[in-house]
């Protein structure tokens, strides 16, 4: 009983600190000058689209002026060949610096935010390692050392009952194989499940990892449009290249009356285009969906300092409380929207390649 | 818009590392994972079956063992009877056998009893007659001591044997 107290007791601190520590910022503004608060206007679009995009370093925290960030390496090729340097060298946003004739475009250019040459604002071949792409990478590695680890532990004892990582993850792996991948694809399923398991696992691991606010989580990965279109094209190539012939016979001559298919092919185009609409759809789902959930936790808290600057602290104090309550709440939900995003990727690039392994029906 | 418009660094990353992450995971991940899961599941169900035979076995075995004592027990019961049975048998010829020996017994006994007098009668007979006899003579001699009465007698005796002749 009285452990239950102290538990209570606990929450309530907990969360009392948390509403303070989010007012705070709203107490410090305060005693600024009138001309100081009007540059602190809170701009709500260059916040939340400084957070879900790319950067050339990973930006924690900006404390009295000062950035907190992670440098990264940036790799382009520009006129002079391969150049390799660390992305702290072209200075941070609002101060940035030329660097071996490269510099960073400001906004208002053409490719702001981006890599250009100085001499042409031409962008070089850019291959830097983003934040994005150090989350890619982490994240692959992360999935390999979870996945390898996993099967080792199989092939060790396989006699055991799971245990640890093996026992939260078998259930997933099962019900995806067994419940998704055979009974959609059918009995070619072997060829294409370590995609789709591997995809899965990606997506997810990536989706979640998104939702944490901070290094080395917080990158907008599955949020990116490069992401998902690359997932997309190789959900299309699997689907088009293994598909069979009774497959394209359906696309280019359906059974569907003949007025349909000459002298114009209605039907066949309509079935043409939706070879392309298909995966289309896949890529722009997942990065809608995970885009909006970034979008939706970054607008309820910039609500408190809109709030706050406007109409002041109190105001924004207690909008702090609904929104960190809101924030929570969607951040809960984002936690069920990275599974069932995953999922859906998952179930219908297996149902659109299950699609394109179609047998000829041999009955009338 | 910049948000749909995919960098190509970040295309490259991606096609680079997924393509490595799937054939790595693909060769050495999945088809670990999923096979020995596989193995694993019919191991189960094969033991489950297996423990199944066994106790069905088992169950065989003791109603076998059951029945076994059973039969033993009626076996032995038999044989107790049995065993009663020619005990009584046996006890009851023994009397019977010693019943007649002692029949025998006995009537051998009357037998020799029987001789014995009949050999004792014979002797006392014989001892008689003799005595008898030799009381005669002497009584015969006494009378016959003069011619005419042993002529008298003679007479007498040959009447005796005529008349008898007769």
């Amino acid at each position: 009983m009285s452990q239950f107290k102290i538990t209570k007791a606990k929450l309530v601190a907990t969360i009392l600190a948390l509403f303070v520590s989010f007012s705070l910022p709203t107490f410090a503004s305060e005693g600024l000058t009138p001309e100081k608060q009007e540059k602190e206007e809170v701009d709500m679009k260059k916040l939340i689209f400084g957070h879900i995009s790319d950067a050339y370093d990973w930006h924690i925290t900006t404390i009295d002026g000062h950035h907190i960030s992670i440098p990264l390496l940036c790799i382009v090729k520009g006129q002079n060949g391969w150049d390799l340097f660390c992305s702290s060298k072209l200075g941070h946003e609002g101060h940035y610096t030329e660097y071996n004739g490269y510099r960073i475009a400001e906004e208002g250019e053409p490719n702001a935010g981006k890599i250009i040459e100085v001499s042409t604002g031409e962008r070089p071949l850019d291959i830097s390692i983003t934040k994005n792409v150090l989350s890619l990478l982490m994240s692959c590695a992360l999935l390999l050392i979870i996945f390898l680890s996993i099967a080792n532990k199989y092939k060790k004892n396989n006699r055991t009952r799971p245990t640890g990582i093996q026992a939260l993850l078998e259930p997933l792996i099962i019900s995806l194989h067994d419940d998704i991948i055979k009974p959609s694809i059918g009995k070619n399923y072997k060829k294409f499940s370590s995609y789709l398991l591997t995809a899965f696992f990606f997506i997810f691991l990536n989706n979640l990892l998104g939702i944490i606010p901070i290094f080395p989580g917080g990158a907008n990965l599955t949020g990116n449009i490069a992401i998902t279109l690359v997932l997309a094209v190789i959900t299309f190539l699997l689907t088009n290249i293994f598909g069979t012939k009774e497959y394209w016979k359906e696309i280019f001559w359906p059974e569907v009356p003949a007025w349909l298919k000459v002298p114009i092919p209605i039907m066949p185009f309509i079935e043409l285009i939706g070879i392309f609409t298909k995966p289309f759809a896949l890529c722009i789902r997942l990065f809608a969906n995970m885009f909006a959930g970034h979008v939706m936790v970054l607008v309820l808290i910039g609500l408190i300092f809109v709030f706050s600057s406007t109409l002041g602290t109190i105001v924004g104090g207690a909008v702090s409380v609904f929104s960190v309550l809101l924030v929570v709440f969607m951040s809960l939900l984002e936690c069920l929207v990275c599974f069932i995003q995953a999922y859906v990727f998952t179930m219908l690039s297996a149902i659109f390649i299950g699609l394109a392994q179609v047998e000829p029906h041999h009955s009338k | 818009m910049d948000l749909l418009t995919p960098d190509f660094g970040l295309l490259f990353w991606m096609v680079l590392s997924f393509s490595i992450l799937a054939l790595i995971l693909g060769k050495f991940g999945w088809p670990v994972i999923v096979s020995m899961i596989e193995e694993r599941g019919n191991y189960i169900e094969e033991s489950l079956k297996k423990a199944d035979e066994a106790n069905a076995a088992l169950a065989n075995i003791k109603a076998e063992g059951e029945k076994l004592l059973a039969e033993t027990k009626n076996e032995r019961l038999e044989m107790l009877k049995e065993a009663s049975e020619q005990k009584n048998r046996m006890i009851a010829e023994a009397q019977a056998q010693a019943n007649i020996e002692a029949a025998k017994i006995i009537e051998r006994g009357n037998e020799s009893v029987q001789l014995e007098k009949d050999n004792a009668v014979k002797e006392i007979r014989s001892q008689v007659a003799e005595l008898s006899v030799k009381i005669a003579e002497k009584i015969i001699r006494g009378e016959l001591k003069d011619a005419k009465a042993q002529d008298d007698m003679i007479t007498k005796l040959l009447d005796e044997i005529n008349i008898a002749k007769s």
